[in-house]
């Protein structure tokens, strides 16, 4: 096998196979497989770099399994950067390794439908047409084959998918102290609109000026995640070159999945003359929606939401992004709402990005796993910070028969703020 | 491996239970001690007791030798596969099978991680007191193997202090309960000598665990010394006055270095030695002895004495201390961390030790040790490409823990013989001690199938890794 570098050879060895992140590991406690382990899985991707391993089913398997969470990396004292081993060898995989046919025509369709605008909107018209039809029903049905009976169980219900399409600029309410742009995500604008418009209304009542250029496009995550890094980094320039010429305090992003892949334009670019700089400084400006208004002295919410919420840790913002005090703290700021803490609160549910659609079997233990923890909380509502949570708990909890609802940080923050007369809030 | 057997395996414990392909076993080629690897030719995954003493009985009768794992977080190569074809691992006897919070035990499977336990009986304001560094990953059939301590065990002792039970599965596939839920079981202490055999005697694949209840309340000191010498005299210090610390932790200027760069504590990065030191219990108590502590600090020349101020700082505080040695991992490609004893008044004679052999060797090398009880943590850094550096690693290691015994101490505080040491039991043990030590090996283990090739020597076979082996393909 030719010898073909896929990331800085020297990360490997910031490794120094101590374990310590094992039983942070969820594909590693649910399987109890070292393969399947983080320090396993560098062991394997390391002897691919070195050519020492051959790219096989077995070796591909492990590494496929993995969720990206990088749960790894919070327990890891080290400092492996994990996330990059990985998104490194996803690519050099794609290229280098034949899936079956099924598969790879799985994978193809992902790739084609996100970054889209089109393929994000189709999708969201899969949303609705499916949860119109009440095809979550068939979710239990015998006589759907089961990975089509895991997607109908991802289909929301009736009514709840909103694509409402957002302004490109809106006021400040009250006294302007910040200009802000919101990145609106493909898939946050094709089915979680109402979120877009929650993230606008709370930053627009504690002083920000919102924009939200059209030209923007998909930050590339699930791309770069499936192994198309170049169609990938193109999707990233273009946001770059939008961002940018505007003079913005933040861009504030909501889908953790998008915030904690953004926040890598830096690194992504630091080779690039001519994005180099333009990423960095970008870069420097991206802060997660909850990371951001939680920065600002808040103006007080008026409204009680009389609740009882618990939290669930989105992986790339709490492991991705380091975000996770913020988002209990508003939380904790909305008058009449009750915080209960979520046992394994950043424990991954199984959603990580297209993962839910690539490897139903894990997902669907793990989101049997959260929904247990959830379920004993006895919350009414529990709060994240990522689409592909949100989607992944609700379908957990509908399936069980639970009452509980997933909710956005941020339209739990907006419910507590008076609605603007004549903005639509 | 022979396929009736792989077969037989397949039987046992389900498809999901064996590990036979090439490139999956191949990471179960080594623990936290990477200088010596091997491949074990399969791995097998029990999910009971019952499947591990039918795993076991049949590998007896096959006379297959074989080898336990827990999280491979072990620090000697216990689990290394040393013509030991099978290894069993504990990963999939990870319940918490019973809490009975009036009698103050657990009872949990031998694949738990240590944390999990504490966890488990947070809220109750129960704890595991033994609390190895590598509690987040480690388990409790390793800790017993091991007999593990941690920074608290000045206070609160080690493992054996804290197991009431076990029950074991013997050599020979027998599963036998040694020890009981309560203290002082009469008759011989099976349960006693089987913890710290290192796998020897069987696989672990429950335990009773005796909980304690958390201090009322905690003082956290960290002590800022020029020189190590000064904080040492501290140490003797503390001790000689009577007060028994909840744990006293050293840390040199290396080590301080590492830590600030990964944690960003705080740590004053020029100190020549710091000290944590914390006591624990009634609330009322801590005063009068915070004022005694500062006393010896001061008298003994401690720049500067700063008191965690909340339970934050004092976690951010533990987290450091207890991640130190991944935290090596920044400044080297690789580690290798050893682990002696000296009699406590001996810390700097041993330290001005490995001054000399760090320059002799021309090897860097980090401390960061349990100063409570003379339990030393070199850390000697290498890059395992660079082989001379590697093979002079070996070197140094051994030559410290040669310096540890002439002071009047030992090879070993926590991390075991394994592999690693075997080699030098001899300096402490005479033929007579070993060959009493292989017949009591051999009431358990008689065919010595159970992870052969460890502790004890066999005379003129010893394995003397002076050029460790490469890493092998996948
Ligand atoms: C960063 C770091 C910090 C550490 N800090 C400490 C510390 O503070 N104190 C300390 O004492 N140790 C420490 N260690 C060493 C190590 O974590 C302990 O020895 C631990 O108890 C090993 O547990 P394990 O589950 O990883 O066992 P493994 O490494 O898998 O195995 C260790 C030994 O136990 C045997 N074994 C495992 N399970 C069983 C079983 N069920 N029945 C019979 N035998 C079994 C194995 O054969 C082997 O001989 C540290 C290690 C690291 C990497
Ligand atoms: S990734 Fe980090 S925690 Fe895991 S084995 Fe490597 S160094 Fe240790
Ligand atoms: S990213 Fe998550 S699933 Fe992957 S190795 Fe790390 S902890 Fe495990």
């Amino acid at each position: 096998m030719e010898n073909t570098a896929f990331v800085d050879h020297e990360k490997f060895f910031d490794c120094v196979h101590c374990g310590l992140c094992l039983a942070s590991c969820p594909t590693y406690v649910e399987l109890g497989t070292e393969m399947d382990s983080p320090r396993g899985r560098i062991v394997m991707l390391r002897a691919l770099q070195e050519g020492h391993a051959q790219l096989n089913d077995e070796v591909v398997g492990h590494l496929d399994l993995c969720l990206g969470c990088r749960a790894c990396e919070t327990a890891c004292p080290s400092g492996v950067q994990y996330g990059e081993l990985i998104e490194g060898a996803r690519p050099f995989i794609e290229q280098h390794y034949r899936r079956p046919m099924l598969e790879r025509g799985k994978r193809w369709l992902m790739n084609k439908t996100f970054p889209h605008p089109w393929g994000a909107r189709l999708f969201a018209l899969f949303l609705k047409v499916g949860a119109a039809l009440g095809l979550a029903r068939f979710a239990h049905s015998e006589a759907v084959p089961a990975t089509l009976r895991y997607w109908f169980g991802l289909l929301p219900e009736r009514g709840s998918v909103s694509s409402a399409p957002l302004l490109e600029h809106y006021p400040a309410i009250g006294e302007k102290c910040h200009t802000v742009g919101v990145l609106s995500g493909c898939v946050m604008s094709a089915v979680f609109g109402a979120t877009n418009q929650s993230t606008v209304k709370v930053l627009r009542h504690n002083g920000c000026e919102v924009l939200i250029p059209k030209a923007q496009s998909c930050c590339g995550a699930l791309l770069l995640h499936n192994g198309d890094k170049q169609t990938a980094l193109a999707l990233a320039k273009r946001n770059i070159d939008v961002f940018d010429q505007l003079d913005l305090d933040a861009l504030i992003i909501n889908a953790a999945g998008c915030g904690a892949m953004m926040k890598e334009y830096g690194e992504l670019f630091k080779d690039d003359p001519v994005y180099r700089y333009k990423a960095a400084r970008l870069t420097e400006k991206m802060k997660d929606a909850a990371e951001f208004v939680g920065s600002l002295e808040l103006r007080a919410p008026t409204r009680e939401v009389r609740v009882k919420a618990t939290y669930h840790d989105a992986c790339h913002l709490a492991h991705g992004q380091g975000v996770r005090e913020q988002p209990r703290a508003l939380l904790q700021a909305i008058p009449g709402l009750k915080l209960t803490n979520l046992p394994e609160s950043d424990w991954c549910c199984g959603s990580a990005g297209t993962y839910n659609l690539t490897q139903p079997e894990m997902a669907a233990r793990l989101l049997e796993r959260k929904v247990g923890n959830i379920q004993a909380t006895e919350a009414d509502v529990v709060a994240t910070g990522n689409p592909g949570c949100l989607m992944q708990i609700q379908a957990g909890l509908r399936q069980s028969g639970l009452p509980m609802k997933a909710v956005h940080t941020m339209d739990l923050l907006a419910l507590a703020y008076e609605d603007e007369p004549g903005s639509g809030h | 491996m022979d396929q009736q057997v792989l077969d037989r395996l397949y039987d046992i414990v389900g498809p999901d239970g064996v590990v036979a392909h090439k490139s999956a076993r191949s990471v179960y080629d080594c623990d936290g001690y990477t200088l010596e690897k091997a491949v074990p030719e399969i791995v097998v995954l029990p999910h009971s007791t019952e499947e591990v003493a039918a795993v076991v009985k049949f590998l007896n009768r096959e006379r297959i030798a074989f080898v336990p794992r827990g999280a491979g977080t072990g620090l000697s190569g216990g689990c290394l596969p040393v013509e030991a074809p099978v290894m069993i691992g504990t990963s999939r006897l990870n319940k918490i099978v019973h809490i009975d919070l009036l009698n103050r035990y657990v009872v949990a499977q031998s694949g738990v991680v240590n944390l999990w336990v504490s966890n488990a009986v947070k809220e109750q304001g129960l704890q595991y007191a033994p609390d190895p560094s590598s509690q987040q990953a480690c388990t409790i059939g390793g800790n017993i193997a091991e007999n593990s301590g941690g920074p608290h065990t000045l206070k609160y002792g080690v493992t054996t202090n804290h197991v009431l039970g076990l029950e074991v599965v013997l050599p020979d596939g027998e599963i036998v309960t040694l020890g009981g839920t309560v203290e002082d079981v009469p008759g011989y202490d099976l349960r006693g000598i089987t913890i710290g055999a290192e796998g020897t005697f069987g696989i672990v694949t429950q335990a009773a665990l005796k909980l304690t209840r958390q201090p009322q309340a905690y003082r956290t000191f960290l002590a800022v010394f020029e020189s190590v010498h000064h904080a040492t005299q501290t140490v003797s210090g503390i001790i000689a006055s009577g007060i028994v610390p909840a744990a006293l932790e050293m840390m040199d200027t290396l080590i301080i270095q590492a830590i600030e760069e990964a944690f960003h504590f705080g740590f004053p990065t020029d100190a020549g030695a710091v000290l944590i030191i914390e006591i624990d219990g009634l609330a009322a108590s801590l005063d009068p002895q915070t004022e005694r502590i500062q006393a010896i600090c001061k008298h003994n020349k401690a720049r500067e004495v700063r008191i965690a101020r909340d339970d934050a700082e004092r976690m951010a505080l533990w987290k450091s201390r207890k991640r130190a040695f991944g935290a090596i991992g920044r400044l080297s490609p690789n580690y290798c961390t050893q682990d002696g004893v000296v009699p406590r008044t001996k810390v700097p004679d041993i330290l001005q030790r490995i001054t000399e052999v760090s320059e002799k060797y021309q090897l860097r090398i980090a401390n960061v040790f349990h100063a409570g009880d003379g339990n030393i943590h070199p850390i000697l850094m290498y890059d395992e490409r660079n082989a001379d550096e590697t093979r002079r690693v070996v070197q140094a290691g051994k030559e410290i823990l040669n310096a540890c015994v002439d002071l009047g101490g030992s090879l070993t505080g926590e991390h075991g013989i394994g592999v690693e040491k075997m080699g030098q039991m001899p300096l402490i043990f005479s033929p007579e001690d070993l060959m009493v030590m292989t017949q009591l090996r051999s009431v358990f283990n008689p065919d010595n199938l159970c992870n052969p090739n460890k502790i004890i020597p066999t005379p003129g076979g010893c394995i003397d890794v002076t050029t460790p082996r490469r890493q092998v393909p996948l």
